[in-house]
């Protein structure tokens, strides 16, 4: 440590604005301050003494996210060796199959699960870190910024929004065109208005929509269709359309159901919800706002009731557990770069959210989920409503005080 | 305004083009990219019409009271409009059924109005008309660029000839959905903007 810490002091002045390397201290700056820490030190009174920076509150969204990544990987497993079972192999063809020879590829085999899961989510993840970073450097270093650890959140979200069974290279275009078209172009970390993992989501899901929807994408066996619960009730007898779903609530809660890799399990979102929230990192007002407008959604439709649409007879509870419902939720919709800043604002944008995403999954059957358009949209709206509750104060104090 | 006729072309494709620059005409350039060969129509016939509509204006212009100007303008622009479109529909009937109501929508096209109104009515009618070829082709380049990317990515054709064969005819490219929509072409001109503007810094904008 005191060696790493040695030869980063030394090789400092190299990078200094007249040092020989200074165009390349974007680099030297996150490799120090991701090993040490800041080592900015304040000289006069007042001191401060607040750890909590840029960094420190990415890093801890990167480790509220963990339940979520845990669960991706085991239940990405689990799935890929149902099918397999059902399909009476014992070992998946291809790499990954030469890599877990020995291991019984069972669903009981929690070590397998977690295994074969890995083998998808881990190549997924370190396409879009690795593509990603090169994105941030080459940007970074053009403009003299410095690296931020933001870059480690969108990474992750991205690979987590993802079926196991998205080719890589359309990892690499996602993640491309979220750091470029959603942060870069709008000048980089803190200035961009949508959500570089949701952008990101969103390209792919509109330039290879086979890859991201319809029945056989959520399995990692080739061949192998299973629809999400989504897909199922869509096509869920009118009357109840729970007879359509093969999954219990539990299922849904716990998420051993198909779906993109992090979003199945409401209990992991709920884990990382305890951390954010316990934290003050994500805004509680945004999280009950979406929860709100969601339940208020669903019972409306519910209690209308549909004679052709099964969604609409679906019980609203249950379209908290299903879908990309939570993982929004918690992670997409509370980004505090995205989100308004005003606190009515905060609630309004939840409310909107969260009724938009059950308005687009009950009524669009073009669109099995909503979650991502709805958030997407509401990025969009998020100034305009942060611009609104900001007039109609003034106008209130102009009224009250002349 | 001592430009030459070669510079009043040449400028408008690249120093001040009206997509790029002027930021106009976006309504056609999203609706016709979307193959090769409509956008090359589209641009033909937008590079006719404001270069005939301009000179004919210019020859014109001492004749117009200012009162009744742009009614006087579009009349010009709608005729030649109706013109081309006839032509089209005479000699290139598919493409004219793909291009739909977007030659028709020429005549609201601000590129002709906007040369029409700020060049032809103060200059005169040579220049005028080259002023209007330069724009039309300025527009055209656009539009090409344009739709190359978006028929490439999005069909692996150009001009309909197959060039990245697509997985659902047997081949092994994969079709970028987007690029078939007209959305992409928004990204597609604002990474043309961005090009430009690295390259001829004076096109930037000031905050």
């Amino acid at each position: 440590m005191k060696w790493i810490n040695n030869s980063l002091k030394k090789a400092a002045p190299h990078f200094s604005p007249d040092g020989r390397l200074a165009r390349w201290y974007p680099l030297f700056e996150a490799m120090d301050s991701f090993v040490m820490g800041s080592r900015r030190t304040t000289t006069n009174a007042p001191h401060i003494r607040d750890g909590i920076d840029l960094k420190r509150i990415m890093i801890i969204v990167v480790f509220s996210l963990i339940p979520c990544v845990l669960m991706a990987i085991w239940n990405t497993g689990y799935q890929a060796n149902l099918a397999l079972q059902t399909l009476g192999v014992s070992c998946p063809p291809g790499w990954r199959g030469a890599i877990l020879q020995g291991i019984a590829c069972t669903p009981d085999n929690q070590l397998a699960n977690l295994a074969h899961g890995a083998l998808y989510f881990i190549p997924i993840y370190l396409v879009s870190v690795g593509v990603g970073s090169i994105w941030e450097v080459i940007f970074n270093v053009g403009r003299g910024h410095e690296m931020s650890e933001a870059f480690l959140v969108t990474s992750l979200l991205f690979p987590l929004t993802l079926p196991a069974t998205i080719p890589l290279w359309q990892v690499a275009m996602g993640i491309s065109f979220g750091v470029i078209f959603a942060k870069e172009v709008f000048g980089g970390v803190g200035k961009n208005f949508m959500n570089p993992a949701l952008a990101a989501r969103a390209f792919i899901f509109f330039a290879y929509p086979i890859r991201m929807s319809g029945d056989q994408v959520w399995v990692g066996v080739d061949g192998f269709s299973r629809a999400t619960p989504l897909a199922n009730l869509a096509a869920a007898p009118v009357a109840n359309p729970l007879m359509g779903l093969q999954v219990s609530f539990t299922d849904a809660f716990l998420g051993t159901i198909p779906g993109s890799m992090g979003e199945t399990s409401t209990l992991a979102c709920l884990l990382g919800a305890i951390i954010l929230l316990a934290t003050g990192l994500a805004s509680w007002r945004v999280m009950s706002g979406m929860l709100l407008g969601g339940l208020g959604m669903a019972c409306a439709l519910w209690l209308v009731g549909s004679a052709t649409n099964p969604m609409a007879n679906l019980p609203p509870y249950w379209h908290l557990v299903l879908g990309g419902f939570a993982f929004g939720l918690v992670f997409m919709a509370t980004d505090p770069v995205t989100a308004p800043h005003t606190l009515i604002a905060k609630w309004l944008y939840g409310l909107f959210i969260g009724a938009l995403t059950i308005l687009i999954r009950v009524e669009n059957p073009a669109f099995a989920e909503g979650t991502m358009l709805a958030i997407l949209l509401g990025n969009v709206f998020a100034p305009l409503i942060d611009y609104f509750v900001i007039q109609a104060n003034i106008s209130r104090r102009i009224y009250r005080h002349g | 305004m001592a430009e030459t006729t070669t510079e009043l072309i040449v400028r408008a494709i690249l120093l001040r083009n009206p997509i790029a620059l002027l930021v106009l005409g976006i309504c056609s350039a999203l609706a016709v990219t979307g193959s090769m060969s409509t956008a090359l129509v589209m641009a033909l016939s937008l590079t006719m019409v404001t270069a005939c509509s301009s000179m004919i204006i210019s020859l014109l212009r001492k004749k117009i009271p200012t009162t009744v100007r742009i009614g006087i303008q579009i009349t010009v622009i709608a005729t030649l409009v109706i013109l081309v479109d006839q032509i089209l529909k005479a000699f290139f009937y598919d493409l004219a059924k793909q291009l739909s109501i977007y030659v028709g929508l020429i005549i609201t096209n601000c590129i002709v109005m906007g040369r029409a109104e700020g060049f032809a009515m103060s200059n005169p009618p040579l220049k005028s008309f080259a002023d209007g070829i330069g724009n039309g082709l300025g527009y055209g380049a656009v539009l090409l660029t344009v739709a190359f990317f978006r028929e490439l990515l999005g069909n692996g054709t150009l001009f309909g000839f197959e060039v990245l064969p697509l997985t659902s005819r047997g081949g092994w490219y994969e079709s970028n959905g987007l690029m078939l929509l007209p959305v992409s072409a928004f990204f597609l001109i604002a990474l043309i903007i961005w090009t430009l503007r690295t390259v001829y810094p004076a096109q930037q904008e000031k905050d």
